[in-house]
């Protein structure tokens, strides 16, 4: 320990007094240490109560504060003021971006009608338009993770080979939750991974870059932008346009469980009917 | 030139009788045309097995010319582009280039695949017929056990043969498989390392399932079901208790025409609904599987419905690790290898429990109706009701999802309705046997309710019943036996009504005139007023 340390220094001073100071020292001692204390007393203020700045409007934009009123009204319950969450209630909005809002309002998840094992799909409550005002909000209040502007299906044409990409990362990535076909599947207590037929391209991306509910956040490290793009066109062109061959009805994608419930319900019902019609031929 | 005279009538007699003359075949086939066959629906029920057995057969042949059952790595490089330049076994290339480029190649597949799911499904329903009318009592006890093992074989088939296109499922399902033989105590790896020739899944097993699947077990299943077929020719069918019908006679049709028509025309339908249900429904989605890799498992990976009932009780399954030394007993291996095994062999041998329960060594050539044996129900509606929580419960993650109950849930009401809801059909079961037991006896003792209420002089109203046979001198029946068929139990049952006009579409037959009772004048079908409330 050297002795250039404040306690050193505090020493220092202390021990100097300790000999027989002349007045006019004395006094201009007292003025400075009079200076000293001032400054340190209004710097130790300044530092320690921003309570005067932070009464003052945030510099939100126009677009931010028509959001801000639809939060007070619609989401502040939960997720307190300023998105600060409520203990039990509901999480912190700070850092969670307008993506994850366009996800969670622009599908109705959010405003929750019930606390239960996750937010159902619903008819949003909000449009379009207010959507975007809540979102960018959210985002002026905490930053987070945006949506990219631009198309977010590849063009099959320029680049083919994004298709059977796509279907590697989805069959890697999403398949064990939301299943080969897109049409979910099970969590465990109630939560579930929702079916993908009627996700738009925006959501799909939202929810990979946010990770809504109990799903994982995809974020740009695991799978880049190109990446995301690349499922995205997998799911659109593969699983929702109508690209499944094999018959009228595809059983809900569901795998073995409805095709063996057909073959009692439709086969085995047919031909019983049959076995009754040509046995009481007589 | 004198033109040579033939006789177009006497060709076929000709023919035949040459015919005859060289092989000697009139006497046999005689017997065999004339061989009578009972007539009921439920006696067509194996029928659906084996015509979705030939289905099998002449769609199996079909993919075997298109199918290359090999391991080898390739490019995907065919007419689906979602999975173009994806890096895929032979064998899972072969099953796409079936699906998209061979012409009616995918029609084939999902008709090769809905007409396994139908085969088995049949020999279940078929299965229960045989249970429920105790048409397995002697001398046919063997055919049943022949019958468990076709079921057993047909299991076999169909693991096999969803497993060979080896796209993500079918590997996921292999897993599991390669999982059930790893369970095993001590010999386990042993197996498993040479099923699949080393490690899973190695590069032999899609050859080996392949020759399993199109040689070994069809073979099988094709000469047990000629024995299973010679024996109900030579040990005849079953039939109802009737009248004329008896425990040493047959009374039926004969085998030709009108049976093989009829035959012959149930296999149709049987084509027809296969073909149907092939061109109407999707049945295995290859493509969206992608080609097996072991990091991808998809969520609502099930099995084929006949063998979900084991993956049901694998899901159910407690977390039980029992550790003996160096060794342990996996909780896999109770419901997988127990399990299955119990389930699959035990019921073989259920005739001879039965014969020895109830010391019955009698010849039974007629059926039993399921109510005259309540027991026998009580039993079989366990067994289906254990195997359809079985079922249900391997399907539990796409239960849970589509009707919004909790996963968790499900397990449970699984696990506990495994253990109380098989005894609570037993019981429920063979109180409806006895109630309707007792209803036959009641009708055969005091006649059918007609609905006429009477009010007797003291006030009193008593139904008035139709004595089924004849009367004491008080006008009271005489209580008759039971015969172990159908009581009439309701008043045109006995020809109060005009009878009903028979036929599917329009009528084959002259309607049966009704008795007439001369205090009674015949109803037609037009005469009735149709009735109001009488307000205009």
């Amino acid at each position: 320990m050297t002795s250039d340390t404040p306690a050193g220094r505090r020493f220092r001073v202390f021990s100097r007094r300790r000999g027989a100071p002349s007045r006019t020292r004395r006094r201009l001692g007292a003025a400075v240490r009079m200076i000293a204390a001032l400054a340190l007393a209004g710097g130790v203020y300044t530092a320690f109560a921003p309570g005067a700045f932070a009464e003052e409007p945030r510099q939100l934009s126009a677009t931010a504060l028509e959001g801000k009123q639809l939060y007070d009204n619609s989401c502040i319950t939960c997720h307190g003021r300023d998105g600060q969450g409520v203990t039990d209630r509901g999480p912190s909005l700070i850092g969670v971006g307008s993506a994850s809002v366009e996800f969670q309002v622009g599908t109705g998840r959010m405003p929750m009608t019930r606390q239960e094992a996750q937010a159902e799909e619903k008819k949003p409550q909000f449009d379009k338009n207010q959507t975007k005002q809540l979102g960018q909000y959210i985002q002026e209040l905490g930053g987070g993770p945006q949506l990219p502007s631009g198309e977010l299906v590849e063009n099959l044409e320029e680049n083919p080979e994004a298709l059977a990409r796509g279907g590697e990362l989805f069959r890697v990535n999403c398949t064990s939750c939301h299943s080969f076909t897109g049409a979910g599947g099970a969590l465990s207590s109630g939560k579930f991974a929702p079916a993908l037929h009627d996700a738009t391209p925006e959501t799909i991306y939202a929810a990979m870059l946010t990770g809504p509910q109990n799903m994982p956040v995809f974020g740009d490290n695991q799978l880049t932008p190109d990446e995301k793009r690349e499922i995205i066109t997998y799911i659109k062109v593969q699983l929702q346009d109508d690209r499944d061959p094999g018959g009228i009805f595809n059983l809900g994608g569901y795998g073995p469980s409805t095709e063996g419930i057909a073959i009692f319900v439709v086969g085995i019902v047919l031909l019983v009917f049959t076995a009754l019609w040509i046995a009481g031929k007589s | 030139m004198k033109r040579r005279k033939v006789d177009l009538q006497q060709a076929p007699i000709t023919a035949a009788k040459g015919v005859d003359e060289r092989f000697q075949a009139a006497t046999p086939l005689r017997a065999l045309l004339n061989k009578v066959f009972p007539d009921h629906w439920s006696f067509l029920l194996g029928e659906i097995a084996l015509f979705s057995f030939i289905i099998l057969l002449l769609t199996g042949v079909f993919l075997t010319l298109f199918f290359d059952p090999s391991m080898s790595e390739t490019a995907y490089d065919g007419a689906y582009s979602a999975l173009r330049g994806t890096e895929m076994s032979q064998a899972y290339a072969s099953s796409l280039h079936i699906s998209f480029e061979v012409r009616g190649g995918l029609f084939m597949r999902q008709m090769h695949h809905w007409a396994a799911l139908l085969f088995m499904a049949s020999i279940v329903i078929h299965m229960a017929r045989i249970f429920f009318t105790g048409a397995y009592r002697k001398p046919r006890e063997a055919n049943w056990a022949i019958g468990m093992i076709l079921f057993l074989l047909g299991f076999l088939a169909g693991f096999t043969g969803y497993s060979l296109p080896d796209d993500g499922l079918s590997g996921t399902g292999l897993r599991i498989a390669s999982a059930i033989m790893l369970s095993l105590p001590v010999v386990g790896t042993w197996i498993s390392a040479s099923i699949f020739g080393g490690e899973f899944p190695g590069h032999l097993i899609i050859g080996r399932f392949y020759i399993a699947h199109v040689l070994l077990i069809p073979g099988g299943l094709l000469a047990l079901i000629s024995v299973h077929l010679g024996l109900v020719f030579k040990q005849k069918h079953t039939q109802w208790p009737g009248p004329m019908r008896t425990n040493t006679n047959v009374v039926g049709e004969r085998m030709f025409p009108r049976y093989a028509l009829k035959q012959g025309g149930f296999f149709m339908a049987v084509f027809g609904t296969v073909a149907l249900m092939a061109g109407l429904f999707q049945i295995n989605p290859i493509w969206l599987f992608g080609p097996y890799r072991a990091s991808e498992v998809s969520s609502a990976s099930q099995p084929d419905w006949y063998v979900m009932f084991m993956d049901g009780l694998v899901r159910l399954m407690p977390n039980w690790q029992i550790y003996i030394g160096d060794y342990s007993i996996p909780p896999l291996f109770w419901p997988a290898v127990v399990g299955l095994g119990a389930l699959t062999t035990g019921p073989i041998f259920w005739p001879w429990i039965e014969a020895r329960k109830s010391g019955d060594k009698r010849i039974h050539n007629l059926l039993e109706r399921p109510r005259d044996n309540p027991e026998r129900v009580g039993i079989g509606a366990m067994a289906f009701t254990f195997f359809i929580i079985a079922t249900l419960s391997g399907g539990n993650d796409v239960i849970a999802d589509k009707f919004h109950i909790s996963l968790n849930a499900m397990t449970w009401a699984g696990r506990i309705g495994m253990l109380v809801l098989p005894p609570l059909a037993y019981w429920i079961s063979v109180r409806i046997c006895l109630g309707l037991q007792q209803h036959d006896r009641e009708v055969l003792a005091h006649g059918v309710e007609t609905g006429i209420i009477r009010r007797l002089p003291n006030g009193q109203f008593i139904e008035v019943h139709q004595p089924l046979g004849p009367v004491d001198e008080h006008g009271h029946p005489i209580p008759l036996e039971y015969g172990g068929w159908v009581v009439p139990k309701k008043m045109n049952r006995v020809g109060a009504l005009a009878p009903a006009v028979k036929g599917f579409f329009f009528p084959v037959e002259k309607p049966a005139e009704a008795p007439v009772s001369p205090g009674m004048p015949p109803i037609s079908g037009d005469s009735r007023e149709e009735i109001t409330s009488g307000r205009k």
